[in-house]
């Protein structure tokens, strides 16, 4: 490939160095990319800049968000909403050729950017956009990457971003640094963190980062975009109420249970793996560790066990509800309010009670 | 035709249980499989061998044991494989994998030019997505990841047009060759090898090839020397453990347990409760 710049040139590696090689010290500033699809952001940005406040205020340095976009897309907007999350400014690229996503200008853009303003800690969404752009992104840079980190803190000896990911699927925990070389980057998954307040009358300044892309260079052609079906794309990761089904719930047809419930409640459904592996639920609807990360106010969980993998992905949830028939399941051990007794059973009566409810407090 | 798919071994993360006093890894007795995510590419790959005829070649960089996941491959109907060998591979993150796979590749095309390179979305023990794209960088091809259907394949005009996964919706997106594709998971499912396919894939010759065989020359670039990620601690989570309040269901019927259920709500989550049932329909 054609060598892209660098950034400094690697120093000589060594554990827990504590002295930064200077030209790498000239890295400073804590960015989050703010991703947005057809105008609107994902609230994942959000949520790092939330995250990456924090650091930055470690750190002491500033916050900036980067903004890469086309003529079309509302980024003056985007960088106000950023401000009023954390940013204390952001830095906006426009050119036609970044309208829609593209990874090879996306590439070039952000490396560019990257090189001339020199960040010490880059973020990125885990999304698939995020993940596609971090890879490429920090190849090109040559730089380390850490993926789906769910905890972010900077190393008291030596200033360094601290990433710490689930590991071997997700029965350990490792806490990864990238230490002579800059930016340091990593991806956090959405609803990993949680989203800040927003504060209205905060705002900050905005930076024109120009960087010069023809759209002859660029190979790829976006020929059409087809938006989902609304009704078979699941809004997990944000739905503020979820009725997840497992395996304890048997038959397929019992599954109609949870659409019930989740009807009356307005809720989303969703499943563990195995649920979803046999087929009964659309791979969007997973909740786990090779699933989404929700964090709804309520978590109805009937029939789940309450494995590792299925746990990370839904304890942040404001009240967890479980209905297992096994009175040691592990869901147990962390639910708010739990319930020893047959979910095919519990399920039907829940829902007409909350059918009740809900007539009862209509008609006043 | 000639397609390249690197495959991955890894543990079975499934088996995989933390030895509970010293928070190390059981490796003993777990199953090394092939990273399941790259089944979904190499299916793809021999489905587009079928269709338009040439050859697919699958690659991993691993221990000598990794040849397993390499003759697994061949019996599902790849038709080479090379196992990327060396000593001073090891300790490589993903920056390094790449850039050591980069080099294979470009050997391998010097032999025998390369048209489409698959790899898997992710893996399931380094899950970092990062190979691929890393692979693509290095060598100039086109990125085509989290695809889910391949449109059209053009070999004379040397086209391709696929499917990709965005967010809320597909792109689709039509680029030239080479390219390097990421399969979504559960866009194909990997075909059976029969016995004969088995002893077949059995029997077969590897390419062996150390970091001189696959023209590596630089080896701070590959390895741990190459690795600018550090893994500066393990640990087991800890997961906050306030065990659930149980509800007492003693002799209740299945109307008395839900009512204790929502009674519970709007009692001690009385906000939640409005949002759930003071809401207009
Ligand atoms: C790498 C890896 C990644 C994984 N990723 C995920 C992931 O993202 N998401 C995920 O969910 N899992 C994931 N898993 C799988 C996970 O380890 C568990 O196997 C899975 O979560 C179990 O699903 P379950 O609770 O539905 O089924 P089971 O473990 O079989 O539990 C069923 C439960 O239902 C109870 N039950 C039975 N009958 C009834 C009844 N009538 N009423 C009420 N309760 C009843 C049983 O007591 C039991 O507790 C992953 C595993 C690996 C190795
Ligand atoms: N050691 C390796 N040998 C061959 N291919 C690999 C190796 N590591 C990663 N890959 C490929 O890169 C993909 C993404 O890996 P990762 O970036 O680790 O999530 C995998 O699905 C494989 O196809």
């Amino acid at each position: 490939m054609s060598e892209a710049p660098k950034p400094a040139a690697p120093a000589a590696r060594g554990r827990k160095k504590l002295e930064l090689d200077p030209r790498l010290a000239a890295y400073k500033g804590v960015w989050v990319f703010i991703e947005h699809e057809r105008g609107t952001v994902h609230p994942v940005s959000w949520e790092l800049l939330g995250e990456g406040r924090k650091l930055a205020d470690k750190l002491g340095v500033e916050l900036a968000g980067v903004l890469l976009g086309g003529p079309g897309d509302p980024l003056d907007a985007f960088a106000a909403t950023a401000h009023t999350y954390g940013a204390d400014l952001v830095y906006i690229t426009r050119s036609p050729v970044l309208a829609g996503y593209r990874n090879e200008p996306y590439t070039k853009a952000l490396t560019a950017v990257v090189n001339q303003f020199q960040p010490e800690i880059l973020l990125l969404g885990a999304t698939v956009q995020g993940r596609d752009l971090a890879g490429s992104v920090a190849t090109t840079l040559a730089t380390g990457l850490t993926a789906d980190c769910t905890e972010l803190a900077i190393d008291p000896d030596n200033r360094s971003l601290a990433a710490t990911r689930p590991t071997f699927g997700g029965s350990l925990l490792c806490t990864i640094q990238t230490l002579n070389y800059r930016p340091q980057m990593a991806t956090v998954r959405p609803r990993v963190m949680s989203m800040p307040a927003q504060q209205p009358e905060r705002s900050g300044r905005v930076l024109e980062a120009p960087v010069e892309l023809v759209e002859d260079d660029i190979i790829a052609k976006l020929l059409s975009y087809i938006p989902d079906d609304a009704t078979d794309q699941a809004q997990l990761a944000y739905a503020d109420v979820i009725v997840a089904g497992g395996r304890g719930l048997g038959k397929p047809e019992n599954f109609k249970l949870l659409w019930d419930l989740a009807e009356v409640l307005g809720a989303e459904v969703g499943g563990s793996r195995p649920v979803i592996q046999n087929g009964i639920l659309s791979a969007d609807r997973q909740v786990g560790q090779t699933g989404k990360t929700v964090r709804p106010k309520l978590y109805i969980a009937a029939g789940i066990s309450g494995a590792i993998q299925h746990r990370v992905g839904m304890e942040a949830s404001d009240v967890i509800i479980a209905i297992n028939t096994d009175p040691k399941a592990p869901i147990f051990d962390f639910a708010t309010y739990g319930i020893v007794g047959d979910a095919v059973q519990i399920l039907p009566a829940l829902t007409a009670a909350c059918r009740a409810r809900l007539a009862m407090k209509r008609a006043g | 035709m000639h397609i390249v798919v690197c495959i991955k071994q890894v543990p079975d993360s499934a088996q995989i249980r933390v030895h509970p006093v010293t928070n190390t890894i059981m490796r003993q007795g777990v199953p090394a499989i092939i990273n399941p995510y790259d089944l979904f590419s190499l299916e793809e790959a021999l489905r587009l061998k079928d269709q338009f005829g040439g050859k697919v070649t699958v690659i991993t960089m691993g221990p000598p044991q990794a040849e397993d996941a390499l003759r697994k491959a061949l019996s599902f109907g790849a038709d080479e494989a090379i196992l990327l060998t060396d000593r001073a591979f090891a300790g490589a993150d993903t920056l390094a994998t790449s850039c050591a796979l980069a080099q294979a590749l470009r050997q391998i095309g010097e032999k025998e030019p390369v048209d489409l390179v698959f790899t898997g979305k992710q893996t399931i023990d380094g899950d970092t997505a990062q190979v691929g794209p890393g692979v693509a960088k290095r060598l100039d091809l086109q990125l085509l990841t989290y695809v889910a259907k391949i449109d059209e394949l053009d070999l004379a005009g040397r086209t391709i047009t696929v499917q990709r996964r965005a967010e809320g919706g597909v792109q689709v997106l039509k680029t030239r060759l080479p390219a390097l594709i990421t399969m979504l998971e559960g866009t194909n499912e990997m075909r059976f090898a029969t016995m004969t396919d088995m002893f077949r894939a059995a029997r077969s010759p590897l390419t062996v090839w150390n970091k001189d065989d696959a023209g590596i020359t630089d080896i701070s670039k590959i390895g741990l020397k190459g690795s600018p990620t550090v893994v500066s601690k393990v640990f087991a989570p800890k997961p906050k453990s306030v065990p659930a309040q149980m509800l007492d269901i003693g002799g209740k019927s299945q109307t008395e347990i839900a009512d204790l259920i929502i009674d519970t709500l709007s009692a001690k989550h009385a906000p939640l409760y409005g949002e759930l049932f003071d809401r207009a329909l």
